[in-house]
């Protein structure tokens, strides 16, 4: 696993069963991805990031979403129950709390359903019984987590230390920098995690009142036109409705067999959803430009490894070394479960070092690429911001220049 | 499902196993007059179980397995506990998922199922243990009454937690010594029926299974209602003969105790005055329809 692939076959690959050009909600045009990803004319919007995600969800020919309230993902949650009122999404209503509404989310794709939802911190942290039970059951369910703290004393602030707690669920995890991002792969993530090769949930996970609570100007397309509707009967697992023949599925329930065709069969399944997730590579880098990362002067012998917003921190930062006349290179880590390993190995194979600033305590994707890269010493994992605290680009100015042995002025000193 | 969807080509008829061949042969899919007294003339669907020999939750899954009116057009929510072990038997779609949840997954689930088939009833019914229904997934199987989910939830009332090895349960009676509760049980059993019709469940059943008609009737009566009009609840006592210490030939006896007068498992059943009228309707539908079916046979051998 963890190899560089190509995309699938330079096009996104679509149920032979349904029909472009026919009607779906409000009248949209059920379009083709290929025309409406790569073609279709977009018109620019400055927008908050929650209303990109109501923006995205109005064209993704949903059937159903829950909501339950957390900040900040509430407004993006609300707005969702706005396009239900407005016909746009078939089915919508607010769950009892996160465990509830997960398995809402789950009892309306076992039936079939498109499903989309939003959480964030102490909501997804409650949800998290749940998330495996997705990928197990291989439901392509599709969460946007706007992160937030895990914290005791509660706080609502912006935090990524939950992404650490959803890495190894078995879904894609998939981190947004901007609201572009955002807009765009709520409706890459449908086709890719629908794909019968794939069928694993998805988490879109993006920094909380970054992304969420500032707005941004994105690119649109119509909102006359939506994605093709999800074909159940496309799954690698039969759909719950009765409609396929039903089958005996084991004489014996393994769940109480201490033996090792047991095992065996608990094993080979968590590596087959394990494996479902890599296989999405090739569908997402069609839809992602060819790669997934994002670079800038990898000759640079130091380069900053980042995703979510610490990339765009992280622009700045790199911009005003650059005045200073210190040059260095970015990569930008678009999904974490893949993790691109093959792709950062060769990005990162001339880095002298390599900063992996992160908006969370214990710096998990600074763990990632310690884990995978040769030569780790050449990694700093870090800055670290926790608790809500912003990453002011200085602090990442201050970090590399510290250890490149510059004296720099103290942030302190600067009031 | 139509019954054309579980034939086989001619070609594959003889590699199938023996009770896949059965159930096209001969199951009551499509007969919406089936019953429990089908059993021993067709194919059940239950195949097998793995519950301890002469445990009441085997006897009860074959009455509900035949009473239910739709078994080509019903699917079952299933939660962890001694259930979830016969499920993977059975000849209808079933879904398990996690301990306690199995409300919510049935709330999604009829939902999609709506909207996915708008002119066909879909029934969605939840079975499950004391444990998932009353103290882990209470949350659940309560909001999705509150909000008036249409399906029916069905409780297999053993009183504690069997598949964990006898733990204390909100079902289990007062003073019962068990595990987790070493100095006896120190509150009442909780009256989940009361509470059901209480939080909108609009027909109610708690009767134990030792008669096939009564439980074949209280499932009917409650799927039917949950088609219609909104949620409703039917609480079976399946006793644990393991944790209370009965031999397997026991079960029945344990039953039919509880059910007597002053026991308390005395049939009840709670309903709302519309399901009472609608309930008569439909009796007096199938009556006539069971009619017409015997004259149509009587001509036939005529
Ligand atoms: C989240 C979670 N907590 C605890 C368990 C352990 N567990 C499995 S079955 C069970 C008890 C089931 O009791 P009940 O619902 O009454 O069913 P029964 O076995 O009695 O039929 C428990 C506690 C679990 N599987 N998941
Ligand atoms: S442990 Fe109890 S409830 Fe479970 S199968 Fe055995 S007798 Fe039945
Ligand atoms: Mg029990």
């Amino acid at each position: 696993m963890n190899i560089k692939v190509a995309p699938s076959s330079g096009k996104i690959i679509m149920s032979e069963t349904v029909e472009f050009g026919v009607k779906g909600p409000k009248d949209q045009i059920v379009t083709d991805p290929n025309h409406m990803f790569f073609e279709a004319e977009r018109i620019p919007n400055f927008l908050t990031g929650s209303e990109v995600i109501k923006e995205a969800i109005k064209r993704c020919n949903l059937d159903m979403s829950v909501a339950y309230p957390i900040t900040p993902q509430s407004e993006a949650a609300a707005l969702i129950g706005e396009l239900y009122a407005e016909g746009y999404v078939r089915e919508y209503f607010r769950g009892e709390n996160e465990f509830g509404v997960m398995g809402e989310c789950a009892g309306a794709a076992f039936g079939g359903a498109r499903v989309f939802t939003t959480t964030a911190g102490p909501g997804t942290l409650r949800a998290m019984e749940n998330f495996p039970m997705w990928a197990g059951s291989r439901l392509p369910i599709q969460v946007v987590v706007t992160c937030r703290g895990v914290n005791s004393p509660l706080s609502i602030q912006p935090d990524t230390l939950e992404m650490y707690y959803l890495l190894e669920t078995g879904m894609m995890i998939w981190h947004a920098e901007t609201a572009q991002d955002l807009y765009d792969w709520i409706l890459a993530g449908f086709i890719v995690a629908e794909q019968p090769d794939v069928h694993v949930p998805l988490a879109l996970c993006c920094d909380g009142f970054f992304v969420t609570h500032t707005k941004d100007t994105v690119s649109l397309q119509s909102d006359k036109m939506c994605l093709p509707p999800y074909d159940p009967y496309r799954a690698p697992v039969p759909c719950m409705d009765m409609e396929n023949p039903p089958i005996r599925m084991m004489r014996d329930p393994f769940v109480m067999k201490s033996n090792y065709i047991s095992y065996m069969t608990h094993a080979s399944w968590q590596q087959e959803v394990h494996a479902a997730v890599e296989r999405s590579r090739k569908h997402t880098l069609v839809i992602m430009g060819g790669s997934l990362l994002e670079t800038e002067n990898l000759d640079r012998e130091i380069l900053i490894v980042a995703s979510g917003t610490a990339v765009s921190q992280s622009r700045e930062a790199i911009r005003l070394l650059n005045e200073e006349g210190i040059e260095i290179g970015l990569i930008k880590i678009k999904t974490i479960r893949p993790f691109p390993s093959q792709e950062l190995l060769e990005a990162t194979a001339n880095a002298k070092t390599i900063f992996v600033p992160e908006f969370n305590i214990k710096g998990w994707l600074g763990r990632e690429v310690r884990s995978l890269l040769p030569n780790n010493e050449r990694v700093i994992a870090g800055p670290h911001v926790a608790g809500g605290m912003t990453m002011p680009s200085e602090v990442i100015v201050e970090e590399i220049k510290k250890s490149l042995g510059i004296k720099g002025a103290h942030m302190a000193s600067r009031g | 499902m139509s019954l054309e969807k579980i034939q086989m080509t001619e070609g594959l008829m003889d590699i199938m196993p023996p009770e896949y061949q059965e159930l096209v042969s001969n199951a009551t899919f499509g007969n919406e007059d089936r019953s429990w007294k089908d059993i021993g003339s067709s194919k059940e669907l239950i195949e097998q179980h793995s519950l301890c020999a002469g445990c009441p939750e085997s006897i009860a899954f074959r009455f509900i397995l035949a009473a239910i009116p739709a078994p080509e057009d019903t699917i079952f929510v299933g939660s962890t506990g001694c259930t979830s072990l016969v499920f993977p038997h059975v000849g209808v779609q079933n879904i398990h998922s996690l301990f306690g949840n199995q409300n919510a997954i049935a709330s999604g689930l009829k939902r999609a199922l709506k909207l996915r088939f708008p002119d066909k009833e879909k029934d969605v019914i939840v079975l499950a243990g004391d444990g998932a229904t009353v103290d882990i997934g209470l949350d659940y199987t309560m909001q999705s009454w509150f909000r008036q989910e249409n399906f029916t939830t069905i409780c297999f009332d053993n009183e504690l937690y069997a598949n964990t090895g006898g733990q204390e349960s909100g079902l289990m009676q007062k003073g019962f010594v068990a595990k987790m509760a070493p100095m006896g049980k120190k509150f009442e059993k909780v009256r989940l029926p009361e509470i059901a019709f209480e939080a909108g469940c609009h027909y109610v059943a708690c009767l134990t299974v030792s008669k096939p008609n009564r439980v074949e009737k209280a499932i009917r009566n409650a799927i039917y209602v949950a088609r219609e009009i909104g949620p409703t609840y039917v609480q079976l006592y399946t006793p644990c003969i393991l944790e209370i210490g009965k031999q397997s030939m026991e079960g029945l006896d344990e039953m039919k105790d509880s059910e007597a007068i002053g026991g308390r498992f005395v049939m009840k059943e709670l309903m709302t005055d519309e399901v009472r009228e609608f309930l008569k309707e439909k009796d007096a539908e199938q009556k006539e329809r069971k009619k017409l079916a015997k004259a149509k046979a009587a001509a036939v051998t005529a």
